[in-house]
């Protein structure tokens, strides 16, 4: 009877996913033109490496091929795993007040919103992400796209794929609820998304940071977002370490939603009090 | 004239009754552009330079991209949002008004949250001179104007190319970006150091180099020839074609509606 | 004088059916319909009419007035506004012409409205003396003193639909167009704004063209009303003339003494109840005097009311007489 009871339960944020799934699918020039942006903005970062590593090939951190696969996951997975893919939806219901009208519906305002970001962010996946990836596997050489390093890594990409992603939306979480606390969620928004910008490693992937800086910031959430995966994909991250990272990831994912969650009580308990 | 400093009172009066939300955004705008700034940084340490370049002449690059950038969203920005505009019928308001259309565009926004990233590129601007060890004289301070101003017109160029498109699209197409953002954040390392066929488009498609590479070339010193500095004016050309496009796309909004 | 001339305008529009296989057919192939929006429409307005455009959501009368605006250029026909083809000459065009959409401001959010008025001053070029006694003028008659200071973004929806009426006639236009004007409005609020526009026309020979689903708007403001459905005029006549044709019945109702009254042909009881009752009449085959006369042959009557059918009734009629 519980179990039954859960799946209804989970029934309709479902249907939320299925909703915002199927009006994402809908941009179709949008992912379009999606599509190439990505293409053209990892075609400039390979390039950018190559001039570095022409300089010289003995200071590069990580294989080439290793950062060619690197750069092309991270165009190819975008929506999945950046920061500032935020919905302005839900900006706007908290702002204006629509909020009470979510109020009334019988759903948990977080989990609500939390399949609702994700099925935003893959719907847009889906669409963008298979063209990046077949046509950078036939580039030559250095700069394609390569299979992951082992099936055994390939395996822990997926798993860890999801973490990471997992770990972005809950990130994103607090970022909407943020907005129940201040009066300026652009600036909050834009202070925030650039902080993770940076330590997540889609500006400069962390292993090109100086020693000792890049330590710490591989202990912060950001690190358990894009970071993890794709270095697993090409082997950069191999053996016992994929176990330890793909554990601080799921502790970063409980923490995040954990503190979420509180969060979301406190601020809707001061919305009821207040009047909207 | 008279009348667009009375648009630009009123956006500024606006802005200040938002002090907090501006003050936010404006630290937001100059951090996003530190991140870029970080990444360079980190990058040449490990490296020394690249193709050439070092800290002080990318940085000083930077500065001038990011600058140009800037002066050009926050006048143009009204382009930036045509989408918007398109959709929520703000447009046809506009074409009810006695005015040019593109006149009001540009007056219908202004954003001074971009001061942030002006703000960063004269921080760039100061480290990339004291750094650097270019000759200053009057030429190459004129040099610097120019390939400043130069930027934001084509970068003003490029936000009305995409505004123009708007209208066949209503929603606005993200690889304009490649050609706005891409243009500013890969524009911090002069155009050669992307190897031949990127530097043929920066080119010939969009005159890029024409108010960055060049003119940077005289600038630090790279070569003699004077006539270098003056390329900056012969990429305002772009406003030829761009102007083209948005009356083309003007007569397809009245004949579609939206 | 406006002058309409078999104007026709055709949109392509995306469809889509509902659920996972339609969407992602439509990713790879769309399928576009046409909609004729506009069909072969004429008509000619004199200077200083009062017109009500009327008919159901989606008909096509927004996109005649984004082309009597000059903002859309239909497919064929010709229009000719005060000598000018607005979509050839927008410029020149837009500076006789006022217009107000009751769903969309024209005022800027943030500012106090008086700088909003301001800034159209300098957008229409009016000159200083002619702004100020319009603004006087306007001012005094929406009872606007005290709103004017205040941002747009604080009215209430009354208040900023006097303010926005205003905005569109600081340049004293020759036409206006009104969409929709009194949506939303409380009844002291539509009857401001009715009282005011009927003023302006009067003052100022103001033409006057109305699109409104308030049929309140119509009766008071205009005589003519032209009615388009699926693109096409149905027809455009006088509202005493749409009256006679399309008011079916009269409701007839007498407070009486004495016993049960028998009908006779053409009236039909409705009701009775407590020694009132109501007929109604076909106006074809009997006359209310007529029906009055027999009813008092009859009974005594006590006290009697005739009414004609609402013309939200009329229209309702009108719509599906036209299956629009």
């Amino acid at each position: 009877m519980g179990k039954i009871n859960g799946i209804f339960r989970y029934q309709k944020y479902m249907s939320f996913f299925r909703m915002r799934f199927l009006a994402g699918l809908q941009y179709r020039a949008a992912a379009f033109a999606g599509v190439i942006t990505q293409f053209a903005w990892g075609f400039m970062e390979i390039l950018v490496f190559r001039a570095f590593y022409e300089v010289n090939p003995g200071a590069f951190p990580m294989t080439r091929e290793a950062l060619s696969s690197y750069i092309w996951l991270q165009q190819a997975l975008l929506a999945l795993f950046m920061t500032w893919f935020l919905e302005n939806d839900i900006f706007h219901t908290i702002t204006d007040g629509g909020i009470a009208y979510e109020l009334c519906r019988p759903t948990d305002l977080y989990v609500m919103w939390f399949f609702r970001s994700m099925a935003n962010r893959l719907s847009k996946a889906v669409l963008r992400c298979l063209p990046i990836l077949i046509v950078a596997a036939f580039l030559p050489a250095p700069y394609g796209m390569r299979l992951p390093a082992s099936p055994k890594a390939g395996l822990w990409f997926l798993i860890t794929g999801l973490l990471g992603f997992l770990v972005v939306v809950a990130f994103c979480m607090l970022v909407y609820i943020a907005t129940f606390y201040t009066y300026s969620p652009v600036g909050i928004r834009m202070v925030a998304i650039s902080m993770v910008e940076f330590l997540s490693g889609s500006v400069v992937p962390l292993p090109f940071l100086p020693e000792g800086f890049r330590q710490l910031i591989e202990l912060l959430p950001f690190a358990s977002m894009q970071n993890v995966p794709f270095r697993i994909y090409s082997g950069d991250i191999s053996g016992m370490e994929i176990y330890t990272r793909a554990g601080l990831q799921l502790f970063w994912y409980i923490a995040l939603v954990w503190l979420g969650k509180r969060l979301t009580a406190a601020a809707l308990k001061r919305v009821v009090i207040q009047g909207g | 004239m008279r009348l667009y400093f009375k648009f630009f009172v009123m956006h500024l009066k606006i802005a200040m009754q938002y002090k907090l939300s501006f003050l936010f955004t404006t630290i937001g705008q100059f951090l996003v552009s530190f991140n870029v700034f970080l990444g360079v940084l980190f990058l040449l340490q490990r490296f020394h330079e690249v193709k050439g370049y070092g800290l002080s002449d990318v940085v000083l690059c930077y500065g001038i991209i990011l600058m140009s950038y800037s002066i050009a969203e926050m006048f143009m920005r009204g382009f930036d949002m045509f989408a918007g505009t398109i959709s929520n019928c703000e447009f046809d308001r506009m074409l009810l008004r006695p005015r040019s259309c593109i006149f009001q565009v540009v007056s219908g926004k202004l954003e001074f949250t971009r001061i942030g990233r002006m703000l960063q590129a004269l921080v760039m601007f100061a480290y990339g001179i004291t750094k650097s060890d270019v000759q200053w004289d009057m030429k190459r301070t004129v040099t610097l104007l120019l390939m400043v101003l130069g930027g934001s017109v084509v970068f003003g160029c490029l936000f009305l190319i995409y505004a123009s498109i708007c209208f066949f699209t209503i929603e606005g197409l993200e690889f304009m970006n490649i050609l706005t953002d891409g243009a500013r954040e890969y524009g911090k390392y002069p155009l050669d150091v992307y190897g031949k066929g990127v530097f043929r488009f920066c080119t010939y498609l969009v005159p890029y180099t024409l108010f960055q590479y060049y003119p940077f070339l005289y600038l630090t010193g790279r070569t003699d020839r004077q006539w270098y500095m003056l390329l900056p004016v012969l990429g305002c050309l772009f406003l030829l074609p761009s102007y083209l496009l948005w009356r083309v796309g003007m007569r397809h909004y009245k004949s579609t509606g939206s | 004088m406006i002058e309409v001339q078999h104007i026709s305008k055709t949109f392509q529009v995306s469809r889509r059916g509902a659920g996972f296989s339609e969407a992602f057919k439509a990713l790879f192939h769309r399928q576009y319909e046409c909609i004729k929006a506009l069909d072969d429409i004429s008509f000619r307005i004199e200077d200083g009419e009062m017109v009500g455009y009327i008919g159901p959501n989606g008909a096509g009368k927004s996109s005649t007035i984004k082309v009597l605006s000059g903002i859309l250029t239909p497919d064929r026909g010709t229009c000719s506004i005060n000598g000018r083809i607005p979509w050839k000459e927008r410029t020149a065009h837009v500076n006789e012409i006022g217009v107000v959409f009751g769903q969309r401001s024209q005022l800027w959010w943030d500012v106090p409205v008086i700088d909003s008025f301001e800034l159209l001053r300098d957008i229409y070029r009016v000159p200083r003396r002619l702004y100020d006694s319009n603004l006087e003028e306007l001012v005094t008659l929406l009872k606007l003193e005290e709103l004017v200071r205040t941002p747009a973004r604080q009215l209430s929806l009354g208040q900023r639909m006097r303010c926005e009426i205003a905005a569109s006639l600081l340049h004293s236009p020759k036409i206006l167009f009104l969409d929709e004007p009194t949506i939303g409005l409380d009844a002291v609020s539509k009857i401001a704004v009715r009282d005011f526009i009927l003023e302006q026309n009067r003052k100022h020979k103001t033409t006057v063209i109305l699109t409104t689903h308030d049929m309140q708007d119509i009766e008071t403001l205009t005589k003519r009303i032209i009615l388009i459905g699926k693109g096409k005029i149905l027809m455009d006549g006088s509202l005493e003339h749409i009256r006679k044709r399309f008011s079916a019945t009269k409701k007839l109702t007498v407070e009486y003494r004495g016993k049960h009254i028998i009908p006779c042909d053409g009236m039909e009881l409705c009701s009775s109840s407590n020694q009132i009752a109501s007929f109604e009449i076909n106006p074809d085959k009997l006359g209310v005097s007529d029906a009055i006369a027999h009813i008092s042959s009859q009974v005594e009557v006590r006290d009697l009311s005739v009414e004609s059918a609402s013309i939200d009734k009329i229209v309702a009629n009108l719509y599906q007489q036209y299956q629009i």
